[in-house]
């Protein structure tokens, strides 16, 4: 049996009245590339932070990579990537810099930063935008770098809020390339998207629909369950029992 | 300690490159310095007086003489009646009457005294106590004047009998500013000022700028310390505020000659303690803010109450006492006292060692406060 890096139960957020995550339940295994899905206001991102320690549950329990969620937040963030849905490094540094800081931030030595950030930027041919300031990228480019930065650090477990939003679609192609390096390099990938074309990439996906998780299985099984060929069809049923906007 | 260096390092990257910022640093204290010292002054000069002189005499002639030639006052009509002068006062031509009986030159030659009346416009305070303070002096001076006339034409023995009644007068040695130079006592002021603004308004638009670039969040998901994060926040604008000072004390010497009599190192310890004060409040203020609008409102605010209750224009003394309960945990005040008194009693480091030791009280409490309300979880 393989390892649970990630093991929630009953995840409860709150914001005055309105409930964003409703007492959600499930789990990620060791090395697995988990979709995490739903529609825009779902709650899927709020979620995410919870895992990663910088929103506090209002109720609900859990584990990442071995800490608890509501005390252990700061160790969870030794253990982590994360990804943001808006693009959030730092505009005003050059890729190079940018690099170094997390690194840095992470404890690596200034050795080791100087050398992966060469095979880095080789890897993603982008040698000659070294010393580019990062608002000057294309937003592609961005996400590319934002990605290699989460995972800078090797981090058991990667988050990635939306990675692809409004990425054409032979870039989303190539980082969906990149997480499945990433993937097998062993470090366990929790995304979030609402192209359902990109869940098949995953092992398996959850579907949430107003707070609350509605389907969780492989996609294949999903499809069975809902007697569906695709997963936008899924999507689709499930959706249409949304309340909220 | 090893994630501070990074951090440090991209906090100036930053500053560096920010359009604005380097640029302020240099051209705001160079601005403040040259041009408000000469504007700041509550020295009130050309007041406008009308003279109302019913006497016409010899006597009467040379105090309104007197009063035109004083640099304090504008002669701006010798009405015949104090009923017009009253109306030019009225209709703001003029800010001061003196009027002048028609016995004046008797009432001196006969009884060796005599009376003026004075009426002043008081809307503006300050104006009105000093324009009839002036005009005391200048009626005093008269009045000695033609004292030692006067006695000078009695016979030799009243004469000794006069020079020989008691009198007081009154000596002011001016201790510290001699020349009573109201620029020297301000330039100390205007530094604790440049501090305070820059200092204290960078820091609070620091972290709300990364709340709404999103930039937090990437930080906030990372092992980083709090501590470290606010360490990281608060020392470039350390070395922001001993650049100021650098070109503050240069520039004071160079134009206005002012160096301070005490030690110059003491002057820049204090403000090192200063800064960490103010800046601790710009990332609280940061911190609670999200917005930059809000942050902006909020520090011109505290600016504002730092600065006015802080005793650089109107002294902490003279406020009621709610005022001077505020005053001493201000900052601002206590840098001022400070400065003033290394600048111009040359007073020692152990002399203002009271003032230090409050000020790094303060900076204890709103950096702890500074790292306390940052939180990296919501």
């Amino acid at each position: 049996m393989t390892n649970k890096v990630i093991e929630v139960s009953n995840l409860t957020k709150k914001f005055g009245s309105f409930t964003a995550v409703n007492h959600i339940t499930f789990d990620v295994k060791e090395g697995e590339i988990f979709g995490f899905l739903g529609a825009n206001g779902a709650g899927k991102t709020t979620a995410m932070q919870m895992l990663c320690g910088i929103s506090m549950p209002t109720s609900g329990e859990g584990t990442v990579a071995g800490y608890d969620i509501i005390k252990e937040n700061e160790l969870i963030k030794r253990n982590i990537g994360y990804m943001s849905q808006k693009f959030s490094l730092y505009e005003d540094l050059k890729v190079w810099e940018n690099i170094r800081l997390f690194g840095g931030i992470y404890g690596l030595s200034n050795k080791v930063i100087a050398e992966k950030t060469d095979a880095l930027l080789k890897q993603l041919n982008f040698a000659e935008e070294r010393n580019t300031l990062v608002k000057y990228l294309p937003l592609g480019w961005k996400q590319k770098l934002a990605f290699s930065v989460a995972i800078f650090h090797e981090p058991k477990i990667v988050f990635l809020d939306e990675p692809t939003g409004g990425v054409d679609p032979a870039m989303r192609r190539r980082f969906w390339e990149m997480i499945y390096d990433a993937s097998e390099r062993g470090i366990t990938v929790f995304v979030t998207t609402h192209y359902m074309d990109e869940s098949e990439y995953c092992n398996r996906v959850s579907i949430m629909v107003d707070g609350r998780i509605e389907a969780l299985d492989t996609p294949a099984a999903l499809r069975h369950q809902f007697n569906a060929d695709t997963m936008d069809e899924v999507f689709r049923q499930l959706a249409r029992k949304a309340e909220r906007d | 300690m090893k994630t501070l260096k990074f951090l440090i390092e991209k906090e100036f990257k930053q500053m560096f490159r920010n359009p604005l910022i380097p640029r302020l640093i240099v051209m705001f204290p160079t601005m403040v310095l040259l041009v408000f010292p000469w504007a700041v002054s509550f020295e009130v000069k050309n007041i406008k007086i009308d003279v109302v002189d019913h006497g016409k005499s010899i006597y009467s002639k040379r105090l309104t003489d007197k009063v035109a030639a004083s640099k304090y006052f504008i002669l701006n009509d010798t009405p015949l009646d104090y009923q017009t002068a009253m109306l030019n006062m009225e209709n703001g031509k003029t800010d001061m009457i003196l009027e002048i009986p028609a016995s004046f030159d008797k009432d001196i030659v006969k009884s060796q005294t005599s009376t003026v009346g004075v009426a002043v416009n008081s809307v503006n305070g300050t104006q009105g106590l000093l324009g009839s303070n002036y005009i005391m002096q200048i009626v005093n001076d008269f009045s000695s004047e033609i004292r030692g006339e006067l006695i000078n034409t009695l016979p030799p023995q009243s004469r000794a009998t006069i020079m020989n009644m008691p009198r007081v007068d009154i000596v002011p040695q001016y201790k510290y500013n001699p020349e009573l130079d109201y620029k020297n006592f301000m330039i100390p002021g205007f530094m604790v000022l440049l501090l305070t603004i820059l200092c204290g308004i960078l820091p609070a638009q620091n972290i709300v700028m990364e709340k709404e670039n999103g930039t937090i969040q990437q930080i906030n998901v990372t092992p980083i310390s709090k501590i470290n994060f606010i360490l990281a926040k608060l020392i470039p604008y350390w070395a922001v505020g001993l650049v100021v000072m650098i070109i503050s004390v240069t520039l004071a010497y160079v134009i206005y000659g002012l160096w301070p009599a005490g030690n110059v190192i003491a002057v820049l310890f204090s403000a090192i303690v200063f800064i960490l004060s103010v800046s601790g409040l710009g990332i609280i203020i940061s911190n609670y803010s999200e917005t930059m609008q809000q942050a902006s409102f909020l520090v011109m605010f505290f600016i504002l109450i730092l600065v006015l209750l802080g005793g650089m224009f109107t002294p902490v003394s003279g406020m009621p006492a709610w005022a001077q309960t505020i005053a001493a945990v201000n900052p601002f005040n206590y840098l001022t006292k400070t400065f003033r008194m290394l600048y111009l009693n040359g007073s020692t480091l152990a002399d203002v060692s009271n003032n230090l030791f409050a000020l790094g009280i303060i900076a204890v409490v709103l950096n702890g406060w500074a790292v306390f309300s940052y939180k990296k979880r919501g």
